[in-house]
C-alpha cells in the first residue's frame, strides 16, 4: 500500500461532512444493537438463522468484496491500465458467480453445512477439514489486517489521525457491531454500505465526466489509444504476446483465480448460506452479479478520468514520479478536486464504510470457521448451544485484536506490492481448494486421503512459485511481473492438485456411496438439488437459470460495446 | 429469529442524507462550490436522487411489509 502524499491529499472536510459521517456510524452501531435483540442461538449469530431474502444476501455478497482492495486497487488500475481493468469484473467475476449459484450452491445449501470447511469434512473427512479450516482462518486474519491498514491509511490521510490511533479506532467500531449483532449486523451494514458507496461514486463519476467532456472527451484526450480497448490487455498481464496474454487472462484470471475465489471463499459463500431458501441461495451470487457487471462504470471510469484531469496523476502517468502521489490515490485526489462540502462527507463515509465492511467480512467468516470448524470439532465437543454462541463472540474479539497485529505487520511491510501479495495469497489458498472441490463434487471415487494430500500439494506448489519469483526473497529463478507470477502459481497449483488427487485416489480407499449423498453430483437425487418454485420463490423472474443467463448476456453485450 | 426491516433503515438514512444535501444545495452553495463541480449543483442533484431512493424503499416496505422469514423452524444442528 503506498503511503499517501503528505500535504496535498488532506481533504477540506467541514463540520457538515463530519456530521454526515457521524450519522452513518450511529446508524451502523444502532443496527448492531438492534440485531442483538434478535440473536438467540449460535446459528442466528453465525448464519443469520438462514432467513434473509435474496436481494439482501445478493447485495451483501457483492458488498463483502467491495473493500479497500477493490476500490483503491481498481480505480488505480483504471488510471494505470485503462479499460483492460474491466476483465477483473466481466471475465474475472461474472461467470464464476453464475457457476457458484447454479452448479455449486445446491451442494453447499442443500447439504446444510454451515461453512466451506464443514463441507470439506463431510466430503473428505477430518484431515482435509483441518487443513482447510486452519489455512482459511490464517488467511482471513492476514487479509483483515491489510484491510484494517488500508482503512487506517485513509483515516490518517483524510482526517489527519495518526496511523496507530486510526487502526485501533477502526478495529473497535468493527468489533462493536459484529460482536453485538453477528452476521445479521455485518450483512445489513454491507447492504447499507453498497448504497452509500454508489452514492459516493456516482456523483464523482458524473462531475468527472462533465469536466472531461463526456465519453467523447475521454476518447479524444487519452493519448495511448490501446488503453481504450479491453483486449488484449498486454500491459495488465505483463505478457507481451497478445495471444498468450488473452490465454493468460481467460485461463489464469477467468478460470482458476476467479472460480477459485468466488466459489470457495467462505467470506463470500457465507452470504449465500444465510439465505432463506434454496432458490434464494442460488439467486444470491447471481443477483450480486448484476451490480458487479455494472459497477466498473463508477470505479474504472473515475480512474481513467483522474489520469486526464488531476494534474499530479497526469504527471505520474507521463512517467514523472516526483509529484508524491501513487495510482492508489485516485479517489482521494478526485474527491479533493471535484466534490464540494456535503457530498464530500458522503464520499468520505462511503470509503470508510467500504474498508470497514472488508474487515467485518473477514472477521465474521473467521469467527464462524473458528467456532464451528476448529473449536467445536477439535477442542470442546458437545456443549450446549449458548456455549458456542459465547465462543463466537469471543472469537470476534480475538480476531479484531489479531487483525490489529497483522495491520501493523502490513504497515511495517509498507511498499507498493500489497496487491501482488493478496493475489499470491489467493493462489496459495483458493486455487488448490477449487481444484479439490470441483473434483470431489463430480468424481465420487475421489478418496479422503486424496482430499488433503491434493490440497497440500497444490498449496505448496503455489508457495514455491511465489518463493522463486518474489524479488524480495532473493531467489529469483523466475522473472515475471507481480500479477503474472500469481496467474502462473494459481494455474500450476490447480493442475498439480488435480494430478496428485487423481494419483492418490488410485491407491487409496474411497468412501462408501451412502456417505456421499448430497455431496457428490452423481449421488444426489435431482429433487435434492432443485429449488421450490412456489410461494416466495415463485415467478419466472425468480428463476436462477434465467437470471444467470441474463447476466451472462448482459456481460457479453457490455464486452461488445466497451471491449 | 426476528429481524427488523432493513428497507426502513435504508429509507431513513438516505432520507436524512437527501434532505441535508438538498438544503445545502439550495441554501448554502457558494460560487466556489459550483466552480469545483463544473457548474453543477451536485449537492442538490445528489440530494434529490437520495430522497427518491429513500421514497422507493419506504414505499416498498409499506406495500410488502413482510421482510424476512420470521416463522421458520430452527434448523436441526448437525
Amino acid at each position: 500500500m503506498s503511503v499517501l502524499a503528505e500535504a496535498d491529499l488532506r481533504l477540506d472536510a467541514g463540520p457538515i461532512d463530519y456530521a454526515l459521517l457521524v450519522i452513518y456510524f450511529v446508524v451502523v452501531l444502532g443496527i448492531g444493537v438492534m440485531a442483538r435483540r434478535s440473536v438467540s442461538s449460535s446459528l442466528d449469530f453465525l448464519l443469520s438463522g438462514r432467513s434473509l431474502p435474496a436481494w439482501v444476501t445478493g447485495l451483501a455478497f457483492i458488498s463483502a468484496n467491495l473493500g479497500a482492495l477493490e476500490l483503491m486497487g481498481m480505480t488505480a488500475n483504471g488510471a494505470q491500465y485503462g479499460m483492460a481493468t474491466v476483465h477483473y469484473y466481466w471475465i474475472g467475476a461474472i461467470p464464476a458467480m453464475v457457476f457458484l449459484g447454479l452448479v455449486m450452491m445446491p451442494f453447499y445449501y442443500g447439504s446444510k453445512v454451515r461453512s466451506v470447511p464443514e463441507f470439506m469434512r463431510r466430503r473428505f473427512g477430518k484431515p482435509a477439514h483441518l487443513v482447510n479450516a486452519i489455512s482459511f482462518a490464517v488467511a482471513q486474519i492476514l487479509i483483515a489486517g491489510i484491510n484494517l491498514f488500508a482503512l487506517a491509511v485513509i483515516i490518517d490521510a483524510l482526517l489527519g489521525w495518526p496511523l496507530p490511533v486510526s487502526i485501533c479506532v477502526a478495529a473497535l467500531v468493527v468489533l462493536a457491531y459484529t460482536t453485538l449483532g453477528g452476521l445479521s449486523a455485518a450483512i445489513y451494514n454491507e447492504v447499507l454500505q453498497f448504497f452509500v458507496i454508489v452514492a459516493a461514486l456516482a456523483p464523482l463519476t458524473i462531475v468527472g465526466l462533465i469536466k472531461v467532456g463526456g465519453w467523447q472527451g475521454i476518447v479524444e484526450k487519452v493519448t495511448d489509444q490501446e488503453q481504450l480497448s479491453a483486449w488484449p490487455a498486454t500491459e495488465l498481464t505483463g505478457i507481451n504476446n497478445p495471444v498468450w496474454s488473452v490465454i493468460g487472462l481467460v485461463f489464469g484470471l477467468g478460470f482458476v483465480l476467479s472460480f477459485g475465489y468466488w466459489t470457495t471463499n467462505f467470506a463470500e459463500v457465507q452470504r449465500a448460506m444465510s439465505a432463506k431458501s434454496m432458490s434464494a441461495a442460488k439467486r444470491t451470487p447471481i443477483i450480486g452479479a448484476y451490480p458487479k457487471a455494472l459497477i466498473p462504470a463508477i470505479i474504472i471510469i473515475p480512474g481513467i478520468i483522474a489520469a486526464l484531469i488531476v494534474p499530479e496523476m497526469a504527471q505520474l502517468k507521463a512517467g514523472d514520479t516526483s509529484g508524491g502521489v501513487a495510482y492508489n490515490d485516485v479517489l482521494p485526489l478526485l474527491m479533493r478536486d471535484l466534490l464540494p462540502n456535503g457530498i464530500l462527507g458522503i464520499a468520505i463515509t462511503g470509503l470508510l464504510a467500504s474498508f470497514m465492511a472488508g474487515v467485518a467480512a473477514n472477521v465474521s467468516s473467521f469467527n464462524t470457521v473458528f467456532t464451528y470448524d476448529l473449536w467445536q470439532d477439535y477442542v470442546k465437543k458437545d456443549r450446549p448451544d449458548e456455549y458456542y454462541l459465547r465462543i463466537g463472540r469471543l472469537a470476534t474479539v480475538g480476531a479484531c485484536v489479531l487483525a490489529i497485529g497483522t495491520a501493523f505487520i502490513a504497515a511495517a511491510l509498507g511498499g507498493s506490492n500489497i496487491m501482488d501479495y493478496i493475489q499470491a495469497l489467493f493462489s496459495f489458498f483458493n486455487a488448490p481448494l477449487f481444484a479439490t472441490f470441483i473434483l470431489g463434487m463430480f468424481w465420487k471415487r475421489m478418496t479422503p486421503t486424496a482430499g488433503w494430500v491434493g490440497l497440500l500439494a497444490g498449496t505448496f506448489t503455489a508457495i514455491f512459485i511465489y518463493a522463486i519469483s518474489e524479488p524480495s526473497f532473493g531467489i529469483n529463478l523466475l522473472e515475471l511481473p507481480g500479477q503474472g507470477a500469481s496467474f502462473l502459481g494459481a494455474g500450476l497449483a490447480f493442475v498439480v492438485d488435480i494430478v496428485v488427487s487423481a494419483a492418490v485416489t488410485m491407491v487409496t480407499r474411497p468412501k462408501p456411496d451412502s456417505e456421499l449423498v448430497g455431496l457428490v453430483y452423481s449421488l444426489t437425487p435431482k429433487e435434492d438439488r432443485a429449488h421450490s418454485t412456489t410461494g416466495e420463490d415463485a415467478g419466472w423472474y425468480r428463476s436462477p437459470a434465467l437470471l444467470g443467463g441474463g447476466v451472462l448476456a448482459l456481460t457479453t453485450v457490455l464486452y461488445f460495446i466497451f471491449g | 429469529m426476528r429481524l427488523f426491516d432493513l428497507r426502513l433503515i435504508i429509507a431513513f438514512l438516505f432520507g436524512l442524507y437527501g434532505v441535508v444535501l438538498v438544503v445545502i444545495g439550495f441554501g448554502f452553495t457558494t460560487d466556489e462550490d459550483l466552480k469545483k463541480a463544473e457548474g453543477v449543483n451536485i449537492n442538490l442533484w445528489a440530494g434529490i436522487a437520495m430522497v427518491v431512493l429513500s421514497a422507493v424503499f419506504a414505499a416498498w416496505a409499506m406495500l410488502r411489509p413482510q421482510f424476512a422469514d420470521t416463522d421458520k423452524q430452527p434448523l436441526k444442528e448437525l
